[in-house]
């Protein structure tokens, strides 16, 4: 289970669709969470004795609460069409990668036991009873699939397996074996606030110092606030932005935007992470409590509109389902749509005229951009379709002047997952990552040998951390990886005047800060 | 009544009851079921009338699948298109007098069958050469598309090579649908071998349809990915068994 060795994939020219190599990837599985871990989110703490029964009978519920299940089980014809478009099936080369044959280890078992044609004819129909085989097969297979829904777009009936993959997450955590990654960081998510565990105090005190650095860097005093009552706009953005690099610097960003447009905006301590890893586990539950943190942070701040920062499924989250969880948002602002992406916010400030941008200052640098899969395929920015493509590319054409797309078949509605999604970020996979990332890596060096392209930019923490991550094994190198609004930081001029022109009644309050620390 | 007569008779309403009981089970239980959440895959369109329209592309010239792979969308979309002429143009043998636009397109539907063939050839080869197709098929695929090939060449003999009593037929057909064996009497089927396989096969063919993969035809417009609008932040969504989780807050139950 641990860190293995394994051989970092050839980047080709061109793409080439590999052949099988069967149960390559079957060692492959994530830690399981401890008792307490699974307790915590109302889960058993170990396989449970009539598991089977167990399994079967929360496979009968969820398929009468979705339809997307429903339907996708029955409706598959096999005609392989999704067979060569997971990035996990072209990186690692084993079938069970491929969306269909991951559905199936489903499938199989929920025709046997819901289906006449799979009662009556098993190995007709390829149905299954469900062994500890099969169940060892979930648990390595299903944490294979970053829900990142490459395959639903190529799929003539727009089976979904991230759909599969979340039920079938939900059947293991409900027998007991659950994801020690996802659970662990749920249980902190629900508890302290965000997925690092990062309090209150640790939390004010980084931003703290991010000012500091800023105004060091800028002359500018930019303020990064937290639980500030009566800001206009409330900040949800992934914790990973409090620190980890490259996102810091996307925030650095974030607060600049604010800083000369006036808006006045504030972080809050309780509701301190955009990612809802409730998705991933396929949570209903799970996941709402997470979202109802960020309406209770937007009542208890008084705030008018919630802004969410660069972060993947977090935005599928917030844009798709955040008003199915947490809403109706009706005590907010009705001139803004809720929730708004930063990119929405920085666009539209942009087109206002409302930023001093001077594109040069990212002259040292041809960038290209990734578009990140739950953006792309799961939400929209702005109010036509495929605005989550062209916002992020207006900005980047705003803030830069060398800007490059990868191959159309590696963007957009085609773009592939960074190989980390998913609740697949965690270290006992890495082999799974580094082997994933393979289609997006021969993309971008597409572009960099033909067009000299020197960086990446993301609009996700999850994409952002892996990049960094798997950049070194295919001989890119880390910092190659940069956040959208950090080329916004970059190009943006601030003046001194900026700063003391929207300063008035934050002054008693920076006095207060400087006190209390 | 002769055997033949009386047990094609039998088993063609046997057939036909399952199969519109058991599609209209699953129609039943799809429209039911509730989608909780906004999962259309994006771009998706932002009207009811826009989603029509990615249907009516889904469901005519396969969209999604053109995006996929060329091979599998040319030879699908000959076999789908081919049964469909195929199809219309078999309403001859249920009407009479036979409509004007089913004897217009007599003669395309007749050769439409090549295209089937040509179609479903084309499939089951993909799925044999195919390392990857061959990977995800259970024996029920590769027995689908040969219970289709038997289906249309037997079809395509008696139009082409070996011409049957299709007056006969037809008044067979008709007597069985005037329910004529409680009146005048039934028509007997011509006693003809290619005739009664082909007939087998398509009622063989009727009962599994609702317990198959078949079930795709009905489920494509069920399929939430494809037939959600995208509009979440504008009109709250939530399923009836979410509002009762949902005990936080006492205002607003949206539909």
């Amino acid at each position: 289970m641990a860190a293995a060795e394994f051989d970092t994939p050839e980047l080709k020219e061109y793409p080439v669709i590999p052949r099988l190599q069967e149960g390559v990837m079957k060692h492959s599985q994530p830690y399981t969470a401890k008792a307490e871990f699974q307790e915590k989110l109302g889960f058993p703490g170990e396989l449970v004795d009539n598991w089977q029964q167990v399994a079967i009978d929360k496979m009968g519920e969820l398929n009468k609460k979705y339809r997307s299940l429903s339907v996708y089980l029955d409706s598959c014809v096999k005609c392989g069409a999704c067979t060569d478009k997971c990035h996990y099936y072209l990186g690692t080369t084993d079938p069970k990668n491929m969306p269909v044959a991951r559905q199936d280890l489903y499938r199989k078992v929920y025709r046997r036991y819901f289906t006449l044609s799979g009662k009556l004819f098993p190995k007709l129909v390829g149905a299954e009873d469900l062994t500890k085989e099969v169940l060892d097969d979930w648990y390595s297979y299903f944490h294979q699939c970053s829900q990142c829904r490459r395959c639903s777009v190529y799929c003539p009936y727009g089976i979904d397996t991230a759909e599969i993959s979340m039920a079938a997450r939900e059947v293991m955590d409900t027998v007991g074996v659950g994801q020690k990654y996802c659970n662990e960081i749920i249980g902190k998510a629900q508890t302290i606030g965000n997925n690092l565990g990062l309090p209150e105090p640790a939390l004010i005190n980084t931003l703290e110092g991010l000012e500091e650095d800023v105004e060091e860097e800028t002359g500018v005093k930019v303020r990064f606030p937290v639980d500030e009552k009566g800001a206009e706009v409330l900040l949800i953005t992934p914790s990973a932005d409090f620190f980890a690099e490259p996102h810091i610097d996307g925030l650095i960003g974030y607060g600049k935007v604010f800083h000369q447009a006036g808006i006045s905006w504030t972080l809050s301590s309780y509701a301190s992470e955009a990612a809802n890893f409730g998705m991933f586990i396929g949570s209903y539950e799970n996941m709402q409590k997470l979202a109802l943190r960020i309406r209770q942070a937007a009542l208890d701040l008084g705030v008018k509109r919630i802004v969410f920062g660069e972060c993947g499924h977090a935005w599928r989250v917030a844009y798709s389902f955040l008003n199915t969880l947490a809403g109706p948002f009706d005590f907010l602002d009705p001139n803004y749509p809720v929730p708004q992406h930063i990119c929405e916010v920085t666009h539209g400030l942009i087109k206002e005229g409302k930023l001093t941008l001077d594109p040069s200052l990212n002259d040292d640098m041809v960038i290209t951009y990734h578009d990140s899969c739950n953006v792309a395929r799961a939400s929209r920015m702005g109010d036509k379709p495929g605005g989550q493509f062209e916002i992020p590319r207006d900005i980047i054409k705003a803030v830069c002047n060398n800007y490059v797309d990868m191959p159309s078949h590696a963007i957009k509605e085609g773009t592939y997952c960074c190989g980390g999604g998913g609740g697949l970020l965690t270290d006992d996979l890495i082999e799974l990552r580094v082997k994933g990332a393979l289609p997006r890596m021969e993309a971008l060096k597409n572009v960099v040998d033909e067009y000299g392209v020197t960086h990446m930019a993301a609009i996700c923490a999850i994409c952002k951390s892996q990049f960094s991550k798997v950049f070194p094994y295919y001989d890119f190198t880390m910092d190659q990886i940069i956040s959208l609004h950090q080329l916004v930081s970059n190009a943006i001029v601030l003046t001194p005047e900026n700063a003391t022109e929207d300063d008035d009644g934050n002054d008693t309050d920076d006095k207060n800060q400087a006190e209390a620390a | 009544m002769s055997t033949l007569t009386a047990t094609f008779a039998f088993l063609f309403y046997i057939a036909t009851a399952i199969l519109v009981i058991f599609v209209a089970r699953k129609v039943r239980i799809y429209a039911k079921t509730p989608a909780p959440l906004k999962i259309p895959t994006t771009p998706a369109p932002t009207t009811r009338s826009g989603v029509v329209f990615r249907m009516v592309k889904e469901v005519t010239i396969f969209e999604s699948l053109f995006k996929s792979s060329k091979w599998t969308w040319l030879f699908g979309w000959l076999f789908h298109f081919g049964l469909l002429l195929v199809l219309l143009r078999h309403l001859r043998y249920f009407t009479e007098p036979v409509w004007g636009w089913v004897a217009f397109i007599q003669p395309f539907g007749k050769y439409a069958a090549f295209m089937m063939l040509i179609g479903l050839a084309g499939l089951l080869a993909r799925r044999i050469l195919v390392d990857r197709v061959r990977y995800i098929s259970a024996p029920s695929d590769h027995l689908m598309l040969l219970l289709l090939i038997a289906i249309g060449a037997s079809g395509a003999l008696m139009t082409f090579v070996e011409h049957i009593d299709i007056v006969a037929l037809k008044s067979f057909l008709l007597g069985l649908m005037t329910f004529a064996w409680a009146s005048n009497g039934l028509t007997p089927m011509p006693n003809d071998i290619i005739l009664i396989v082909h007939l087998s096969l398509v009622i063989l063919l009727m009962i599994i349809f609702p317990f198959s993969k078949l079930l795709h035809a009905p489920g494509v417009f069920f399929s939430p990915s494809r037939n959600q609008v995208d509009n979440p932040r504008e009109r709250r969504h939530i399923a009836d068994w979410a509002t009762k989780l949902d005990n936080t807050k006492s205002s607003t139950r949206a539909s």
